[in-house]
């Protein structure tokens, strides 16, 4: 038997990790790929949090199917606009994209 | 220790040591497949979790159609991608402090809460497949934010195609 007290600690260590990434990496990919840890860390909660309160209620199962779908979204979007991106300028770095800076 | 235990011990560490890779490898095609090496991990945790169809959906979701699609766009922005100057920020430290901070502050947060040590009831011959189906697709239930969820999905996709098409 595994306390739910593991797997918040997991997805919070995975939830820093993809924080710092976020924050510190310099190209456009890295960050997305960031983002992905962080909403997977997200999903590990919300499941956990079903199977350890009521298990009729599918709340948390339902809520992890959204996550994927604005997931899938977010990277398809992400990767469109670094792909225009990187025709328009040639870089994917994030601190070179700069045009809207005033 | 159970076998259990065990072996969510080991995806755990899987899952932390290849997260930390993703963030910290200069090579985005590695940092890539360290990402399909957590989502592995992931896939696991929900397996431990009793959730199979949610085991089944992130392999075949996030491993077989998203990072695939990382990958993909990894290669066709590969110009830049390797070892030219530092991967990270000058100001990394200050984001490592924070992400220390963020998860020191959720534990002492979370050790706090009564529910943080509690046991799971079981699940006894429950289908929960059944269930989760029917949430989905009950008006009194689901229905309504799944449905929004595609609507979502396919505008996604319809932009994703009208920002990255090649107009000239």
């Amino acid at each position: 038997m595994i306390p739910l007290s593991w797997f918040l600690l997991l997805s919070a260590a995975l939830f820093s990790i993809g924080l710092f990434g976020v924050m510190a990496r310099k190209n456009a990919v890295a960050i997305l790929l960031s983002v992905e840890l962080m909403l997977n860390s997200v999903n590990i909660n919300l499941v956990a949090f079903w199977r350890y309160g009521n298990i009729a209620q599918m709340s948390g199962q339902v809520f992890a199917i959204i996550v994927f779908a604005v997931a899938a979204a977010e990277v398809a979007v992400g990767l469109a606009l670094v792909i225009s991106v990187y025709r328009r300028f040639n870089t994917v770095v994030a601190d070179e994209i700069d045009l809207m800076k005033w | 220790m159970t076998a259990l235990q065990i072996i969510f011990l080991i995806s755990a560490g899987v899952i932390l040591v290849s997260a930390v890779m993703v963030v910290t490898t200069r090579n985005m095609v590695h940092a890539a497949l360290w990402l399909v090496a957590t989502l592995f991990g992931v896939a696991v945790i929900f397996a431990v979790l009793e959730a199979g169809f949610l085991a089944v959906v992130q392999v075949v979701i996030y491993i077989g159609a998203i990072a695939i699609m990382f990958i993909f766009a990894v290669m066709l922005t590969s110009r830049e991608m390797r070892d030219k100057g530092p991967q990270m920020n000058q100001r990394a430290w200050l984001a490592g402090i924070v992400g220390v901070l963020i998860f020191g502050s959720l534990v002492l947060l979370l050790s706090t809460w009564d529910g943080f040590n509690v046991l799971p009831s079981a699940i006894g011959d429950t289908d929960t497949l059944k269930l989760l189906g029917n949430a989905l697709l009950q008006p009194s239930a689901y229905l309504l934010p799944f449905e929004v969820a595609s609507v979502l999905l396919l505008a996604a996709l319809v932009g994703a195609v009208y920002v990255a098409s090649n107009r000239n």
